[in-house]
């Protein structure tokens, strides 16, 4: 684990304002900000710990839990929301058994909401591991969801 | 390599390309085009062009606009007008290249259009179309058109003419220029961009910065987005330009990170851009050097604020700071800033290429040249539209936007996102301009535009938008973060039929507070959604509060579901997907949903067969109905008009 955090960070050495693309790109490597990682970041960058997870925990983007193996997103941006987004934000809950930014536990699923993906035009919109589904229904939610299940 | 070299070279590359012999096939592959399926298409042309031998040329391209058609896809015949079509799948791909590029059947019933020269029997001019005819293509001009990973494809057609023939000119006849074109900041605020740039220009200081605000978060707009994946290098010349101007040697985009293929995209753009010494020491053999990096915005809309922005690039907490000092004088790292929109940027590329004049013959008085939007929500044909300032709303809801889905009735249209407002149906005819959608109560905002029919809840919406701001508040002054957290306790309320006569009194007097004491334009605009909708829709919040009625049928807590005995064909589908097993019957006996145990979820609603249509959607009725199953076609039915 140092090791390979060692190796993540140095090309970041001696950069301005490095703090947020140095916890894009751990979070990008390790799949999420482990106390680990974020004491070696605050030493990397010679702030206090406190100073990292003040900007880290300020931002969406980055989570301090273990992911899921599968990254469910529902867009919930206005579009979507017009557009029933919000039914296929329940029908997930409902199928996954878990909240908005859980994770199911056996680690396979990890359900969050999302602002806006700016696929508006093909709202509702769900994005699973970086594949944008639009044109959404209850029932494809379901469908895609027992497909990408089958896949494992 | 001097410029005109290149210049003849990409200009080769793309004539090439236009008097090919070989079939092109053109596909639209920016996120939307991904999402309504584009990749499976593309792979059953691969697919298909293999099997068949068929030696063609085939280019992804950015979106054209039409994302209600997606996935589009063009086909070019040597010889042959490009012929457009939509709404195509992996299935039609074979019969589509058997009977077009095989045979010469054009299917003019799969064809949306035909682009250029020529026509074909059956199948209109594509730009003839009512989607289309309205609106002026400058901005968006090579989305679609060219292959956006390509950087000949860009400057075959113009594309770093209007650099070159800036690095010619003294920045203040740049700067006279983009005055002269009338242009105004994109982002929403509509600042006169030339005047912006003086302002950095003579700020006092050797180190100054040029950031490009890509970071579009809006929930319901994505010009920005398409303008990145179709054409980077519009932006980036802009960029260019403006930096050349205003005397920056380095620049940020910050873009966010939920755009993925836009960042792919201009990362693509930046490495091409490298090779033709368009970037990086003595820019095409003259003094101006320039750097720039690419910024991941982190998933906080707040940092569309620019101080914010800046904060975000330091690598701080993106919380925006008072003004002044305005970054012009003090940005980032204390630097001189300029700070500008995606769209504002690939403006000026524009401006310069092709003259000042030209731009602002485009437009009105006050609001020269044109504007993309996202028309987006409930609308025949949603997509990204480009169109002249003046148009009317009308014209781009009912003519471009081909009106309201399913014969529904026009609500209300919301612009400038969370920060804008709602205009109903009276301000249909109201031009397109900063100054008339402000005094109508909302604002030009970056381009989102979501129209609502019937059945969208104005009050739900306003709690909607009320409950992102309050999200996204960083927190840092107390009237936007208890503020709206005080309103979106009020809406939520009011949206669970616990609404009090005096709620719209409160939201009332704290939207002026918030609007008066937020540091930012997050906060000084989060109360907008809520006042134009009581302005223009008061009767729905009555609704809501004082008959505990959700007119729109939306509000979950307001409604009830029923099936009507006389209808229910007791099929036994609602009944066995019911995720709160909350209904009951049996075969041959009508099907009874158990009130006290119903989520609301509306699953019956959408599975009963719509030739039954037994399941009854209701608010502020109760119907007199069997409270347990009985035997089919024995039913009674009578509906109450007393609560």
């Amino acid at each position: 684990m140092q090791r390979q955090l060692a190796n993540i960070l140095a090309p970041y050495k001696g950069e301005k304002g490095a703090t947020i693309p140095v916890l894009q790109q751990v979070q990008q490597e390790l799949g999420y900000l482990s106390e680990e990682a974020m004491s070696e970041i605050a030493r990397f960058l010679n702030i206090s710990e406190n100073e990292v997870f003040g900007v880290a925990s300020f931002y969406a983007q980055f989570r301090f839990t273990r992911p899921g193996d599968h990254n469910i997103k529902v867009c919930l941006g206005t579009a979507c929301h017009v557009r029933g987004g919000g039914r296929i934000m329940e029908e997930m809950e409902r199928e996954l058994g878990i909240s908005s930014g859980e994770t199911t536990g056996d680690y396979k699923f990890g359900l969050e909401r999302v602002a806006c993906f700016g696929s508006c035009a093909l709202a509702p919109v769900v994005v699973i591991d970086n594949k944008v589904y639009g044109r959404m229904t209850p029932g494809r939610a379901k469908e895609i969801l027992a497909s990408v299940r089958s896949e494992g | 390599m001097s410029f005109a070299d290149i210049q003849k070279e990409a200009t080769a590359e793309w004539q090439a390309l236009q008097d090919s012999q070989k079939p092109r096939i053109l596909i639209g592959a920016g996120t939307c085009g991904r999402a309504a399926g584009a990749e499976p298409v593309l792979a059953a042309i691969d697919r298909e062009l293999n099997k068949r031998n068929i030696d063609a040329t085939v280019i992804q391209v950015g979106c054209v606009g039409l994302c209600y058609a997606e996935p589009l896809v063009d086909i070019i015949k040597p010889g042959c007008p490009r012929i457009c079509y939509g709404n195509v799948t992996p299935e039609l791909i074979p019969q589509l290249i058997e009977d077009y590029l095989v045979k010469d059947n054009p299917h003019p019933d799969l064809a949306l259009g035909t682009i250029g020269d020529g026509v074909v029997d059956g199948i209109p001019r594509l730009f003839d179309l009512p989607v289309l005819k309205p609106q002026v293509r400058i901005i968006l001009r090579h989305c679609g058109f060219i292959d956006p990973t390509n950087i000949n494809h860009y400057i075959a057609n113009g594309g770093y003419s209007g650099l070159v023939k800036a690095l010619g000119m003294q920045p203040e006849m740049i700067i006279e220029e983009v005055n002269k074109s009338g242009l105004r900041g994109r982002g929403g605020a509509g600042f006169p961009t030339g005047r912006k740039w003086e302002f950095c220009r003579k700020s006092p200081g050797e180190e100054k910065y040029i950031i490009c605000n890509a970071d579009e978060g809006d929930p319901g707009a994505f010009m920005n987005r398409s303008l990145l994946e179709g054409d980077p290098h519009s932006m980036l010349e802009g960029m260019l330009i403006g930096a050349y101007t205003i005397g920056a040697k380095e620049g940020y985009i910050y873009c966010r990170v939920e755009y993925p293929l836009a960042l792919e995209r201009l990362r693509i753009a930046l490495k091409q851009m490298e090779e033709y010494k368009l970037i990086g020491d003595n820019i095409l053999g003259s003094d101006f050097s320039f750097r720039l990096k690419i910024k991941e915005g982190a998933g906080a809309f707040v940092c569309g604020e620019e101080t914010a922005l800046m904060a975000s690039i330091e690598g701080k907490r993106g919380m925006p700071r008072p003004r002044p000092p305005f970054p012009a004088t003090s940005g980032l790292w204390e630097k001189p800033t300029n700070i500008n929109n995606v769209e504002t940027l690939a403006s000026v590329a524009t401006i310069m290429q092709s003259g000042a004049n030209r731009y602002a013959s485009y437009g009105t008085e006050s609001c020269k040249g044109t504007k993309t939007f996202s028309l987006v929500g409930k609308v025949e044909n949603t997509g990204l539209i480009e169109v002249p300032f003046g148009i009317t709303i009308r014209q781009i809801i009912h003519e471009i936007g081909g009106g309201i889905p399913e014969g529904k009735g026009f609500k209300g249209v919301q612009t400038g996102g969370p920060s804008g407002g709602c205009l109903p149906s009276d301000f249909l005819d109201t031009p397109i301009d900063y100054e008339s959608l402000t005094s109508a109560g909302s604002i030009m905002g970056s381009g989102g535009m979501i129209v609502m029919d019937e059945d969208t809840c104005i009050v739900d919406v306003a709690r909607y938008f009320l409950d992102f701001v309050q999200k996204e508040s960083c927190g840092k002054c107390v009237p936007c973060r208890v503020g709206t957290k005080e309103m979106l306790d009020i809406l939520e309320r009011i949206t669970r039929g616990k609404g009090k006569p005096e709620d719209i009194d409160q939201l009332q007097e704290l939207a002026a507070t918030v609007k008066f004491g937020s540091l930012c334009g997050l906060g000084q605009t989060a109360p907008n959604p809520v006042l134009t909708t009581i302005r223009y829709f008061r009767e729905e919040y009555e609704a809501h509060i004082i008959d505990k009625r959700c007119p729109a049928l939306v509000c979950k807590d307001l409604l009830s579901y029923y099936i009507s005995p006389d209808k229910c064909q007791a099929c036994m589908i609602c009944l066995r997907n019911c995720p709160a097993d909350a209904i009951k019957g049996g075969k041959k006996m009508v099907h009874v949903i158990d009130q006290s145990k119903c989520t609301k979820c509306g699953t019956c609603l959408e599975l009963c067969p719509s030739q039954f249509g037994a399941v009854i959607k209701v608010s502020g009725e109760k119907l007199i109905l069997p409270e347990e199953p009985i035997p089919l076609k024995t039913g009674f039915f009578s509906r109450s008009a007393d609560m």
